[in-house]
């Protein structure tokens, strides 16, 4: 049992028939995930890769019993496709698609606000339950079971982390990418909750990066917890010349709290142990598992 | 995309937001005509760049004649004006506005932004108190107030009346900030901007609030939905480089080092940019491949690294994933070396989904590269290169 997606996850793909949904829903199939339905405005009652496409969400739902949602819906349609999936009461949306305008997920999180649902993303790589459920875009062949839980804010950056994390031993319970948007879904402490809860996880690795404050958050919510997990901290972007916006629409200093130092610093703090360059996670990660070994 | 501030003071006039008499001018005898026919001294001269921090870096120049404005036009237009929020090379200045000075007996700082954790619209705004009109710097805001503001409209009108209350203004004024609150707000959605800074904002001897200066940035996530707005960013647009990279599904950003760096997504794009500073060195530029772009864009954004004159070596750090494999990104780095006859060395870290078809084209290539087994030994490598060591 894992904490978002597993092998009872019945996933549904919002715009599935698109070259991006086609691709990715097939190599979610290869994975192993069971998906059930694609939902495609206007071409309903068709099949697609084997799976029968439905108008709308709320159909899909009542026909497949679909309880998770992938959307790879264009930036223009995508909110309105979160919303559509929200009011069908999904208890989780993974929205894949980059470049939503901020003022469309300001929407979107109105509707979520005491919804039922989860949202994931957008501008998220996804969630990957390692051998047993992939729901999003990601690399997976490094990927594999075990008890580290990963959440992030980048998706190129996850891969290079599971990589080193596999390579010094350890797998992975459930990695999780929030997205690099200013305003969306889960945040970091959402995730925290979930991993800090979750018995198959033993220990949090947390990839931030400059802008927004939700690291602080995060660090916050780790001091107060009661039943906390080790964490283990990479913040990049020390060096981001300011006021510039560096890939990720959320990526970008405006002052003091977004830049890397504070939020490493606010981590820290905590009692998260940080992992001193990007190529040192996994031995970072696995120094403090021996340490606990011990 | 930050817009001019003529094009966003003239954005704001339609949702009645004033800002002061000003003549846009290309040329120092279109800036002295524009100096006499707004009468009243001193004037204004204003770099237009699409970038903040004008006044420390000597782009806003007071006139007290015709005569001094044309210089002023002088010193700025077909320069290069480098200020600390653009890149290192600067931005060219092909026009300026010409605007007359105001006087006002209070000032404050008022913007419109996104408030991440909240979701909402927020309005931040500081009192700055009385500033002399040749004073006036962009000197930091004490005392910010802020108010989130939901769209769907629980809060409104009691509430903005309540903000301005914070001010201490007499109740004309404060009545007309609301306003001017509301209507800055009305414009900030109907734009889709991400933010509208007001700063100074001034209230003068008759009680009128004017736009001194005005910064406009627009999502650029939602420039689908302006398309009347896309020839004003071309107008700002930032960088000529930053641009070009955009089209081809790169964020680029220019710096000021040596070490070129070719990099898929942000967040390994940042990491790659400490690594280079922990190993002491100095990016040439932040790069991140969008997931969207092809061998030929991915050529597109190795050439805006290989045309950097700084630029003496390329590190390419790459995380193969499930939409764009390495070879895809191998291939483009190819393509960018065989039209060039600048050979500039390589260093590669390239790992994930087809590295090993990676591997096959770049031995293809023949390009002078080394390649690293993990990103470190490859940020190192490269490192030593430009310092002259290996």
């Amino acid at each position: 049992m894992s904490i978002l997606v597993d092998q009872n996850t019945r996933l549904l793909c919002q715009g599935m028939t698109g070259w991006a949904g086609t691709y990715h829903t097939n190599r979610m199939i290869q994975y192993g995930t069971k998906v059930v339905a694609g939902v495609t405005p206007g071409k309903g009652g068709k099949s697609h890769l084997d799976v029968p496409i439905f108008d709308s969400v709320a159909e899909a739902v009542r026909t497949t019993g679909a309880n998770a949602s992938a959307v790879f819906v264009p930036p223009d349609r995508a909110a309105g496709a979160m919303i559509e999936a929200i009011e069908a009461e999904m208890p989780l949306v993974v929205a894949v698609t980059e470049r939503v305008p901020v003022l469309d997920m300001i929407r979107v999180r109105e509707a979520l606000a005491g919804s039922r649902t989860r949202l994931v993303g957008p501008n998220s790589q996804g969630v990957l339950a390692p051998g047993v459920c992939q729901v999003g875009v990601m690399a997976t062949d490094r990927a594999y079971r075990g008890t580290i839980g990963v959440v992030s804010r980048s998706a190129s950056l996850t891969s290079e982390v599971i990589s080193q994390l596999t390579a010094a031993g350890l797998g992975q319970s459930e990695t999780i990418g929030i997205g690099g948007d200013p305003v969306h879904g889960m945040s970091f402490v959402d995730c925290l909750k979930l991993f800090f809860a979750d018995p198959h996880t033993e220990v949090v690795v947390l990839i931030g990066e400059i802008g927004g404050t939700e690291e602080q958050q995060a660090a916050d919510y780790i001091r107060g917890a009661d039943a906390k997990k080790p964490v283990v901290a990479l913040v990049v972007g020390k060096h981001a010349p300011p006021r510039r916006r560096m890939g990720h629409a959320g990526a970008l200093v405006q002052d003091a709290p977004a830049d890397a130092a504070s939020k490493i610093a606010a981590l820290r703090d905590a009692g998260a142990v940080i992992a001193p360059s990007p190529h040192l996670v996994g031995v970072t990660t696995r120094d403090l598992v021996a340490r606990r070994a011990a | 995309m930050q817009v001019l501030e003529c094009d966003a003071k003239k954005l704001l006039s339609r949702h009645a937001i004033a800002s002061p008499p000003g003549i846009v001018a290309a040329t120092p005898e279109e800036a002295e005509a524009a100096a006499t026919r707004l009468g009243r001294e001193p004037v204004f001269v204003k770099a237009q760049i699409g970038a903040g921090d004008r006044m420390s870096a000597g782009g806003i120049r007071a006139a007290h004649s015709a005569a001094e404005a044309k210089v002023a036009a002088r010193a700025l237009l077909g320069r290069k004006l480098v200020t600390s929020q653009t890149s290192p090379d600067g931005l060219v200045v092909d026009k300026v506005l010409v605007e007359r000075g105001i006087a006002a007996k209070r000032e404050f700082y008022l913007a419109v932004s996104i408030d991440p954790s909240s979701a909402t619209v927020m309005i931040t705004a500081a009192d700055n108190g009385e500033v002399g009109v040749e004073q006036r710097a962009a000197k930091q805001s004490a005392g910010l107030e802020r108010l989130l503001v939901h769209t769907k409209g629980e809060r409104g009108p009691g509430e903005i009346a309540e903000f301005c209350g914070r001010f201490s203004l007499p109740a004309d004024a404060a009545e007309s900030l609301g306003e001017l609150i509301m209507r800055l707000h009305r414009a900030f959605i109907e734009l889709d901007a991400g933010l509208i800074e007001i700063n100074p904002l001034a209230l003068t001897d008759a009680g009128e609030w004017v736009a001194i200066d005005a910064k406009l940035a627009i999502d650029d996530n939602a420039m689908f939905r302006h398309p009347d707005l896309a020839e004003l960013g071309r107008d700002a647009e930032t960088d000529y480089v930053e641009l070009h990279a955009q089209r081809h599904q790169i964020n680029f950003v220019q710096m000021a080092g040596d070490i070129g760096a070719v990099v898929n997504g942000a967040g390994l794009g940042l990491a790659t940019l400490d690594m280079i500073r922990a190993a002491g060195g100095t990016p040439a530029n932040f790069m991140d491949i969008r997931t969207t772009a092809r061998s030929l864009d991915i050529a597109q954004g190795v050439n805006l690294v290989l045309d950097n004159p700084r630029t003496k070596v390329v590190l390419v750090n790459v995380f193969g994933g499930g939409m764009q494999p390495c070879d895809t990104i191998i291939e483009g780095l190819g393509i960018a070396y065989r039209r060039r006859r600048r050979m500039l060395p390589v260093v590669l870290r390239v790992t994930g989904n087809n590295e090993d078809l990676a591997r096959l084209r770049l031995a293809n290539f023949n390009l002078p590269s080394t390649e690293c087994p993990d990103m470190w030994q490859a940020v190192t490598r490269a490192v030593a290169i430009a310092q002259g060591r290996a």
